[in-house]
């Protein structure tokens, strides 16, 4: 053990020395110091993201950290998604209530992220359990952000209550586990692990844990409230990062310890796909409120991205980059939604979106598309992402559950079309006024868009992924 | 890089020219430039095609090419065309040149009407210049999704309504539609996703059961196959003008195409087999679409029902799987787009000035708007078959090829789908006869004007291909029975 080996963990390294970078920052700048934090903060993201390219799998200290291509391209798709955050926060931090906490916001989301990475390439369960709860405590923080509004902080306190409900759960199922295989490193289990009651049993309390964190239904209930009460930024976060981590992990860990026992889990997953794509889409049907109806959009979201983990290992790469795509739209869609609600004075309402083509013009082409990529139309970046998920699962023989997914995807265009319909078809006496999204705010729509209409057209990224995916986890 | 990828990127560069335009001139002036280009890019395809299929090219698409896209996949950007293709793609540039005129004056948004409407044109000359199954499902789909706007922004009546059934329907066709290319896609092996390439494998006869009434109903519910075609006449009714001529003249052309194409033509074993159930289902098509047809009282949902009808006629023409009666279908494609497109295109007319299509307060037109009356009996003459018009040809092709077929329950399909001709003839000549003649009903309509330039211009078009069609149909049916040769082989082996 010594320095050099440390390096092979260096994004978790670098992660932690930002947080301390930032600490300090937050101690000796002059209030308001909403800005230049966010500005330092963005620069530390890029510095990470442009030297955060391990592409060779490594194991540290005895397997209890596992570092593969695969972990580290999700890694960098999660830094990527904080950096859009961060860049979007700008008119919301700004506000009079939060001016001064602006330096604990961005350590709090520097810490979750830290923690979902070690999640990602964890090889330990404990490992795993300890990156989970670094990614799940600092997160309820966030939701409550807003802790003079009664919404969010009683989101902060749904979300933490699920959280540890969700944790007892997953430990029990690990207790299990351990029970029956007298390990707890990832590595050692396959062969021990051949289906028994006890195994499980372990496998569905796990399931269950995880299931809560990616809001699957019937782990459901706590989102569409938490996405309501947290601020809109938070949000965001909350539905394409944390989500994204807690995806791989879950392919991570079927894949690598309950990969002898894919009969049993893709029975278990093949009706859980159905239950919350189906159910998130009807639930999404009448919501007025944007953020509750993003809510119910992720929910079934998180189903398409189950139904990239059923199709195991050849579904990885088209995992991978579903949470790419579904990012790019899903963050320009809460910009979007941030932007409106800190210009108009807090409408988060649909109705308040009515004739917004008149005023806007712009915002609303933005909101257009990232609706659009999130429906899986093309050329957006959705529609690729959702073919190649359906690709992946059909060439594992998962024919019906793919096609009731299609199906769906019929259901959820109708809402989606809802919110463009007010935008631009219905009429309204007083639209939401005009007004200038911030250059930040601008720049990371832009990205978005950019990442929207060229991440399908441009095939190399989806290449890349193939292979990282190939290296890890052999899938062809 | 062929001159096939210029019908994406005229397109293309339009989107990019109406996005950067000002003021509504140089909005008018892009799209009257990039329909031309596209009009004679499409009459140049056509002539090189002719030519070289008499210098003796046999290979079964011409202008193949092929760009690697998605590796893993297989999927490439392939691009080739076959007569069919031909036909198909000047029939898209004529609708889409006159669809420029007649939604000349559209307001309001002008600018932003025709970057849907050009968009929704990219995906429909994307999707006949296709051979890979996903490239041209992208394209098909990227054609359906403007529509949406373009009706529901610019439509008149229900068009909210409107614009969401039709959407919804068209896009739960193509969820069918996705199922069945993966299952095309993996049955054959999954080593290539080219259509040339799949036509030469054999998919098994147990997948091809499955998957081909899914695909055939992904595209029937474009091509508007009972039952699923009730988004057809609430869609054409509340469509804009040009909007109408654009999906009835030529997307609805797209679930034809696709059925004969991809349908049919990958999986022969899988047609032979279910083309009992889908006759049927056509056979009411046609009959019902037509007796629907006499009973309404607006203009627009008349020649939707009509359309119903005679999109059903193609269907039924291609089930019927003899040579004769599959050129009779693309001949109908052909000539039901364009004389299709000539009504909508007189009806927008005709209601943008008197405010009303109900047949009930119209009446007398002749006298006040010389001009599209008379254009409006020429499309109904064309419609209800006549000889010399565009309409004759493609019936009496499609009827004489499905006789053809010696099997006694085709042959009665035959008879009952004939019973259209008759019932056409009922709703023309009376929707004719109660708002061109008679006495006006209404004094405000004596002010009213006839034609303006543009409108002329989009008519006269229009009609000198039906009747081009009409009289000098050998090219086309040439070359559209060179190009159903190999389906047909392919069927007669299975």
């Amino acid at each position: 053990m010594n320095i050099a080996t440390l390096l092979h963990m260096q994004p978790e390294v670098m992660l932690a020395c930002f947080i301390i970078i930032l600490l300090f920052a937050d101690l000796t700048i002059r209030q308001p110091n909403h800005r230049i934090l966010q500005l330092i903060t963005i620069g530390l993201l890029l510095v990470h993201l442009a030297t955060n390219l391990t592409l060779s799998e490594e194991t540290l200290f005895g397997g209890m950290y596992h570092s593969s291509p695969m972990s580290s391209a999700v890694k960098s798709i999660l830094t990527i998604g904080t950096l859009l955050v961060v860049l979007q926060a700008g008119p919301w931090i700004r506000l009079s209530d939060n001016n001064h906490k602006a330096g604990e916001f961005y350590i709090l989301v520097f810490t979750t992220l830290l923690g979902m990475f070690f999640m990602t390439s964890a090889g330990h369960f404990l490992m795993f359990y300890v990156g989970l709860e670094m990614a799940s405590i600092p997160m309820a923080c966030l939701i409550a952000f807003d802790k003079y509004r009664a919404g969010s902080a009683e989101a902060g306190m749904k979300f933490i209550l699920s959280a540890m409900f969700s944790s007892a759960l997953m430990l029990f199922g690990i207790s299990l586990l351990y029970g029956t295989v007298g390990t707890l490193y990832f590595s050692d289990m396959p062969e021990h692990i051949v289906g028994s009651p006890l195994q499980m049993g372990a496998l569905v309390f796990f399931f269950a844990g995880l299931g809560f964190k990616l809001s699957l239904v019937p782990f459901h209930a706590w989102t569409p409230d938490t996405y309501q009460g947290a601020p809109t930024t938070v949000g965001g976060y909350l539905s394409v990062v944390s989500k994204g981590a807690a995806a791989f992990a879950l392919v991570n860990i079927l894949l690598r310890v309950f990969g002898p026992m894919a009969e049993n889990w893709e029975l278990l997953l093949s009706v859980v796909i159905v239950l919350t794509i189906t159910v998130g889409n009807l639930m999404a049907l009448h919501q007025q409120n944007m953020k509750r109806f993003m809510a119910y959009s992720s929910i079934s979201q998180a189903g398409y991205i189950l139904l990239a983990i059923l199709a195991g290992a050849t579904g990885t790469a088209a995992l991978t980059y579903y949470i790419l795509a579904y990012m790019a739209a899903n963050l320009a869609v809460f910009c979007v939604i941030n932007e409106i609600e800190q210009h108009t004075g807090g409408h988060v309402d649909r109705d308040d979106y009515r004739a917004l083509y008149t005023t806007n013009p712009r915002l609303t082409l933005v909101l257009t598309l990232a609706l659009f990529s999130l429906a899986g139309i093309p050329p957006f970046a959705g529609f690729f992402s959702k073919f190649f998920v359906f690709a992946a699962a059909a060439r594992e023989g998962h024919w019906i559950v793919t096609f009731l997914a299609l199906i769906n995807t019929v259901i959820s265009l109708y809402y989606y079309l809802l919110v463009v319909r007010a935008m631009y078809i219905d009429p309204s006496d007083n639209p939401a006024p005009t007004f200038r999204t911030g250059r930040l705010g601008q720049l990371t729509l832009v990205v978005c868009l950019i990442a929207i209409v060229a991440l399908g057209l441009v095939s190399p990224i989806y290449e890349t992924l193939c292979q990282a995916a190939m290296l890890t986890f052999g899938a062809n | 890089m062929n001159i096939l990828s210029l019908f994406v990127l005229i397109p293309l560069l339009m989107l990019a020219g109406l996005w950067a335009s000002r003021t509504l001139n140089q909005t008018r002036g892009v799209m009257l430039a990039g329909s031309s280009a596209l009009l004679i890019l499409a009459i140049g395809l056509a002539v090189e095609y002719t030519n070289l299929r008499q210098g003796g090219a046999t290979a079964d698409m011409l202008f193949t090419d092929s760009v690697t896209w998605y590796e893993p996949l297989h999927i490439a950007y392939s691009t080739g065309v076959d007569g069919i293709s031909v036909v198909m793609l000047l029939l898209s540039a004529i609708i889409m040149f006159t669809g420029t005129f007649a939604s000349w004056r559209l307001k309001p948004m002008t600018k932003e009407y025709f970057l849907w409407f050009t968009l929704l044109a990219l995906g429909v000359f994307g999707f006949f210049i296709s051979t890979d199954l996903f490239t041209m499902f992208l394209f098909y789909e990227t054609a359906l999704i403007p529509m949406y706007l373009l009706i529901g922004v610019w439509g008149s009546g229900r068009k909210e309504y409107a614009a969401m059934k039709l959407t919804l329907m068209l896009m739960g066709g193509s969820a069918f539609l996705l199922i069945g290319i993966l299952g095309i896609y993996y049955g054959a092996g999954a080593t290539t996703m080219n259509i040339l390439e799949l036509a030469s494998m054999s998919i098994p006869a147990n997948i091809q059961h499955i998957f081909f009434p899914l695909v055939f109903l992904g595209f029937g519910v474009l091509g508007a196959l009972f039952p699923f075609h009730t988004w057809s006449p609430d869609g054409h009714a509340s469509a804009p003008t040009a909007v109408s001529m654009l999906h009835a003249g030529v997307l609805m052309k797209l679930g034809g195409y696709g059925c004969f194409r991809i349908a049919i033509w990958l999986m022969p074993e899988g047609a032979q087999e279910w083309s009992g159930l889908f006759l049927v289902l056509t056979t009411i098509s046609v009959v019902y679409g037509a007796l629907s047809a006499v009973v309404q009282t607006d203009l627009k949902y008349i020649n939707a029902y009509s359309s119903v009808s005679h999109c059903g006629l193609v269907l039924f023409a291609l089930l019927m799987m003899t040579r004769t009666a599959c050129t009779g279908a693309i001949l109908q494609m052909l000539s039901h787009g364009l004389m299709t497109a000539l009504f909508f295109a007189v009806i927008g007319m005709i209601y943008g000035r008197t405010h009303t299509r109900d047949i009930r307060l119209l009446g007398g037109l002749m006298r006040i708007m010389p001009f599209l009356a008379v254009a409006y009996v020429i499309a109904g003459l064309a419609n209800l078959g006549l000889p010399g018009l565009s309409g004759f040809v493609a019936e009496m092709t499609v009827f004489v090829g499905s006789f053809e077929h010696p099997d006694l329950f085709h042959r009665v399909c035959t008879i009952i789908a004939t019973t259209s001709i008759v019932i056409t003839a009922v709703y023309i000549l009376r929707t004719v006869g109660r708002i061109l003649y008679g006495t006006c009903k209404n004094p405000e309509f004596e002010k009213l004007t006839d034609a303006t330039w543009d409108e002329r211009t989009a008519v006269i078009c229009l009609i000198a291909c039906v009747a081009a069609l009409g009289m000098a149909p050998y090219w086309a049916s040439t070359i559209i029975n060179e190009s159903v040769a190999p389906v047909i082989e392919r069927l007669a082996c299975s």
